[in-house]
């Protein structure tokens, strides 16, 4: 497996902008003689097809949901990065590479991180003149907030919907090119298969799922930016739709997944209610900013109501183990820290399975000190959204709060230009791996999703279209489509045909049981082992005894479901065999064996490299491969929050 | 607060719920579920009703969800006669079935209205809105030819009203709600959100001429001041928007009919 | 609709004001309507004002009408209502019922061919409504009719500033009360004549 990295040469300040300047360009006229094909429709998607059609590619664009508009960047909350140091607090594009580096537990590649932070202006820049409404000062000019994992305040926000904004902005810019003509865009349509000629990627295979039809598209790039693999452990914040196929159906025709043992749990979620539950909601960590973090020191205290606990016997452990960044400290942290007091059976709430999940979340202090009609105006929407589900309010009493699988850093495998093994074949977004490491920032996804559809991909993509004959895309009726979506078609009938017993959201549920207890916030060997051993058997079982109701030819949802469950039973052994493998604890990736009294123990020396997986086949576990981590400027060192 | 070990409170519910397939008449359906805990989401339900239809090999009910969180604007349904069901300013993903009392019989079914289709049972097809914002529903700016972002200041005053309008999730209950079938409220917000901000004068006029073209054409109603729209708005966006809208439409037209050319002003293309 | 809303809802404060000179005697109700007609051009532009007013209203309303219906595509099967007012769900057939009335008015005591018992009057206005008035059918329709106008004038008022976009949250139940008002004082103005010719008070 081909794993050049190809980052360019030179300082680390100089590489974008001496590579962007060596980066090929096309002709504008020929422009529009190269097909572009965009699956996904979220900020790093919506953003690359608008970009993509004002440079006068055509352009088509497939999305699942009913409008580009409704992907699930839509429900980040808390705001966006950017080294803008409008507060004038010391920030600096190189100080959010620093904290981004460090965020990630020394796991991210130096250079695309430091592009990242340069490019982070530029974002802003462009989302304003979009008019995304972020907040502003009474002068006028924007306001910021501060965020997990950062001393200084450039997180740019509007309320608790930064990433519905954002996508709006993202959106419009790719509704204006459809209205234009320039961007073909289809809804309800879900990528099934990635189709090589050559060896180079050259076109899709979708479902349209409101008709069944089982169709190919021919390209000259295929650009993928469909998001993350959250859902593989059943329950999480992701959306019910989001899915590993498109990215995961690249890995089986060749493309290499890293990292996908990096998974994030955050740690402010809505605890667990009960058997039935779909889907946890997620609380912005913007609320980390004025809420303190609290359980009783004592565990007799645990199932008394908060008010009649005293102040003394409440033990804000966040700020006491870490007190330079306090209730701030990054999301992997704070949620370890969290599942260490509830491990010690001093978590509160509602005792499920003889256990109390969750801890307070306590804005009486900043109440007090505010008022309530700031701390409205800061959360509002969030203290609704948690009354609406809890029927708690929040401005009488403390959240409950405990982490839930949030995002996922690992994804397909891509080099500096974002283009995975495959030739002609880009990611973008969570779909890759490339930024964050073993941990993302709070505010950082937004921040990559816009950076890589923006500013990455359409130079990028550029460069290697301008490699690419004219006329020499092929046609649809060659083979290698034709095959493929035999494939498809084959594999729709099968999943039909099978007419088992158990429905497809039962075996979602068996996998996310195994995923969340064996590979979740903390790992061991032997757990992982057993998952491997007991997701192989579930895959089993699912091929031979699961019920897919509905028709081919029509709007199926449980067809729709089975396929993506199908796929995230082979993903869950790659991501618990990754996890085994690596045998030391990094950012999300936490393995009891290797800590120090409760700190992730890295092991630089034998694990600086990313890992990246393999396709054997089915019934084959894949293969790793490694793509060592070159550090010139960053010095390693042990992450501390204290 | 503290609910140690507590039995979960259930409810046994009635279920009149809308089946159709795509271009075919459709019917209710009815189904009974013995035991639904208070703590679930409406959606939550619906998945039980759909676990246990698959046990009997039958045909799941078709519905959009997606986020479950309130923001996507994915879900949508008409739950005893109200977009999003009885609970003001929520969605249905984030109704919870805590608002409903045991033995009641529940009617579902989609959004209605021209404008939007019936695909499979509750699902709808609500591309009108996408053709809407693909008019107009934007400022023209080409990646990478933005100006310095403090260089435009906006009054917190503006960029506050602008983010009330930018709230809409687009999920389509006003059209649902509204006797009418009008998408007023939708285009007002999104009209609202970009003629209010300094970055969107330039476009202001062909924007809302455009737009409102636009919905015209996709077969939405007319504004009659009913309100349904704003109480059942999941957001709680309110007339405003639509009042707003309509002084741009005014002024935009009046400018219209003394411009020289009889066109409005360009922006963009 | 808010356009020649506005000038009928104007129309009819004027209408209204004029009728009330009935209270002053005969004297006064015939002079003025003396005024009107010598003055043939003012009451023609007027009266061409009006009826263009009134078809273009009822043109609108039952194109808006017939649109709504089609775009609603029957509703769904249990609706339920949580803001809108009567007034305003009832507007086309208050309407309808408001232009029954202004036919049968017309008949009445314009071109006077109906309902008053095949009298003449000549100029004498005040006893022709004195007349008119005096048959207890005609007179319930006219309350009937204009306790109509007043819920159709309560929504039309304030919808014009909506229609306008001189309407916002902070106004709007301001406005609200300000249509009924209004629409009171046009009904009570209007109702106030055969109400005192039934009880007598006016001969």
């Amino acid at each position: 497996m081909n794993l050049d990295s190809k980052i360019p040469a030179g300082p680390l300040v100089d590489k974008w902008n001496n590579h962007k300047a060596k980066l090929r360009l096309v002709n504008p006229a020929n422009r529009r003689k190269y097909h572009v094909i965009v699956v996904g429709s979220g900020l790093a998607g919506s953003a690359a097809a608008a970009s993509f059609a004002e440079m006068g590619y055509e352009v088509s664009c497939f999305c699942y949901q009913d409008s580009p508009r409704r992907a699930h960047s839509i429900a980040a909350q808390g705001g966006i990065n950017a080294a803008k140091n409008y507060q004038n607090d010391g920030d600096s594009v190189r100080r959010l590479f620093q904290d981004t580096i460090k965020g990630g537990d020394y796991r991210a590649r130096e250079a695309n991180v430091y592009r990242l932070a340069q490019v982070s202006t530029n974002i802003i820049d462009q989302c304003v003149a979009q008019g995304v409404p972020f907040a502003r000062e009474y002068g006028g000019l924007l306001a910021n907030r501060s965020f997990g994992g950062a001393q200084v305040s450039r997180t740019f926000y509007a309320r608790g919907q930064t990433g519905q904004q954002l996508l709006i902005g993202a959106y419009s810019a790719l509704s204006r090119q459809i209205g234009l003509g320039t961007v073909k865009m289809y809804t309800r349509h879900e990528m099934l298969d990635l189709v090589l000629v050559d060896g180079k990627a050259k076109g899709i295979v979708t479902r349209d799922l409101v008709t069944g039809a089982v169709e190919s598209w021919a390209s000259d790039v295929v650009v993928v930016c469909t998001g993350g693999y959250g859902n593989v452990f059943y329950l999480s914040t992701n959306a019910q739709g989001c899915n590993v196929t498109a990215t995961f159906r690249a890995h089986r025709r060749g493309a290499g997944f890293a990292n996908p043992c990096y998974t994030q749990i955050h740690p402010t979620c809505i605890p667990v209610h009960g058997e039935d539950q779909s889907k946890l909601t997620l609380m912005s960590e913007s609320l980390r900013n004025d809420g303190r973090v609290w359980v009783p020191k004592n565990k007799a205290d645990c199932a008394k109501p908060a008010a009649e606990i005293p102040e003394e016997a409440r033990d804000y452990f966040l700020e006491r183990k870490y007190p330079s960044y306090g209730n701030l400290a990054p999301r992997d942290i704070a949620s370890r820290a969290a599942k260490e007091v509830c491990d010690e059976g001093r978590g509160v709430g509602q005792m499920v399975d003889g256990k109390r999940l969750g801890v307070y979340l306590d804005f009486s202090a900043a109440i007090k000190r505010l008022g309530e009609p700031e701390i409205r105006a800061r959360y509002g929407n969030l203290f609704d959204m948690y009354e609406n589900i809890t029927g708690e309010s929040a401005y009488k009493q403390p959240m409950r709060i405990f982490p839930a699988v949030h995002y996922t850093m690992g994804g397909l495998w891509v080099d500096y230009n974002l283009q995975s093994n495959i030739p002609g074949l880009f990611v973008g977004g969570e779909a890759n791996f490339s930024d964050h490491g073993a941990n993302r920032l709070g505010a950082s996804a937004l921040m990559q999703g816009l950076a890589d559809g923006y500013f990455v991909l359409p130079y990028t993509v550029t460069d290697y279209l301008a490699g690419v004959p004219i006329g020499s895309r092929p046609s649809k009726e060659a083979p290698e489509f034709k095959a493929v979506t035999k494939d498809v078609n084959d594999r729709v009938a099968k999943l039909l045909s099978i007419n088992g017993t158990k429905s497809p959201r039962q075996y979602h549920k068996a996998l996310g049981k195994i995923t969340w207890e064996k590979c979740g916030m903390a790992r061991d060997k032997v757990g992982l082992t057993q998952a491997v051993a007991e997701l192989q058997a579930l895959r089993a079982d699912f091929w031979k005894n699961v019920k897919v109701v509905g028709s081919g030819d029509a709007l199926a949802p449980e067809l729709e479901r089975a396929g993506r469950v199908a796929d995230f039973l082979d993903f869950g052994i790659m991501m618990c065999l990754d996890a085994l493998k690596r045998e030391e604890s990094c950012g999300g990736h936490f393995r009891t064996e290797f800590q120090d009294s409760g700190e992730a123990k890295r092991d630089d020396a034998q694990f600086a490299h990313a890992a990246v997986w393999e396709w054997q086949g089915d019934g084959q576990l894949p293969v790793r491969h490694i793509e060592p981590l070159v550090y010139e400027e960053t010095q390693l060192s042990t992450r501390s929050y204290k | 607060m503290v609910q140690e070990n507590e039995k979960e409170v259930t409810l046994a519910l009635k279920l009149r719920v809308w089946r159709q397939r795509r271009c075919q008449p459709g019917a209710f359906e009815e189904h009974a579920l013995a035991a639904v805990p208070t703590s679930a989401s409406f959606l939550e339900m619906m998945d039980m009703l759909n676990e246990q239809l698959i046990k009997a090999g039958k045909d799941t009910f078709a519905f959009d969800h997606d986020c479950r969180e309130g923001i996507c604007g994915m879900c949508s349904m008409t739950i005893n006669g109200m977009p999003h069901g009885p609970l003001p300013g929520v969605t249905t993903c984030q109704l919870h079935m805590r608002n409903f009392r045991d033995g009641e019989t529940i009617t579902v079914e989609p959004w209605r209205a021209r404008a939007f289709p019936v695909l499979k049972d509750m699902i709808v097809d609500r591309s009108g809105f996408d053709k809407v914002i693909q008019s107009g529903g934007f400022i023209t700016v080409r990646t990478g030819s933005a100006p310095e972002a403090n260089n435009i200041p906006v009054p917190k005053p503006v960029a506050d009203e602008a983010m009330d309008a930018a709230e809409c999730i687009g999920c389509g209950a006003c059209v649902a709600s509204c006797k009418n079938g009008s998408a007023m409220l939708f285009v007002g917000a999104k009209i609202n959100h970009l003629n209010i901000l300094p970055q969107g004068q330039a476009e202001r006029d062909r924007r809302t001429l455009a737009m409102v073209k636009t919905m015209d054409e996709a077969g939405f109603g007319n504004c009659t001041n009913y309100g349904e729209c704003q109480a059942h708005c999941p957001k709680s966006i309110t007339l405003d928007v639509i009042a707003k809208l309509n002084r741009d439409y005014l002024r935009a037209r009046v400018k219209e009919f003394f411009s020289s050319t009889g066109k409005p002003s360009k922006g963009g293309d | 609709m808010a356009l020649t809303g506005l000038v009928l809802a104007g129309f009819v404060l004027g209408h209204m004001s004029g009728n009330l000179l009935m209270f002053k005697g005969p004297a006064a109700i015939n002079e003025y309507a003396k005024w009107l007609h010598d003055h043939a051009g003012l009451l023609w532009v007027a009266r061409l004002t009006l009826i263009l007013s009134v078809v273009a209203h009822i043109w609108v309303g039952i194109q808006l009408t017939l649109e709504n219906r089609a775009a609603r595509a029957g509703g769904p099967a249990d609706e339920a209502t949580r803001r809108a007012s009567t007034a305003s769900r009832t507007m086309p057939y208050s309407g309808v019922v408001i232009l029954a009335f202004i036919v049968f008015h017309l008949l009445h005591f314009t071109f006077r061919t109906v309902a008053l018992g095949g009298m003449t009057f000549g100029d004498d206005v005040h006893a022709m409504v004195v007349a008119g008035f005096s048959s207890k059918p005609v007179a319930v329709f006219y309350i009937v009719s204009m306790l109509l106008l007043c819920l159709h004038l309560s929504h039309g008022v304030s919808s014009v500033f909506q229609t306008l976009g001189l309407r916002n949250e902070r106004w709007r139940s301001r406005l609200d009360g300000l249509a009924l008002a209004y629409g009171w004082i046009i009904a009570l103005g209007f109702i106030s004549l055969p109400l005192a010719v039934l009880t007598g008070c006016l001969k």
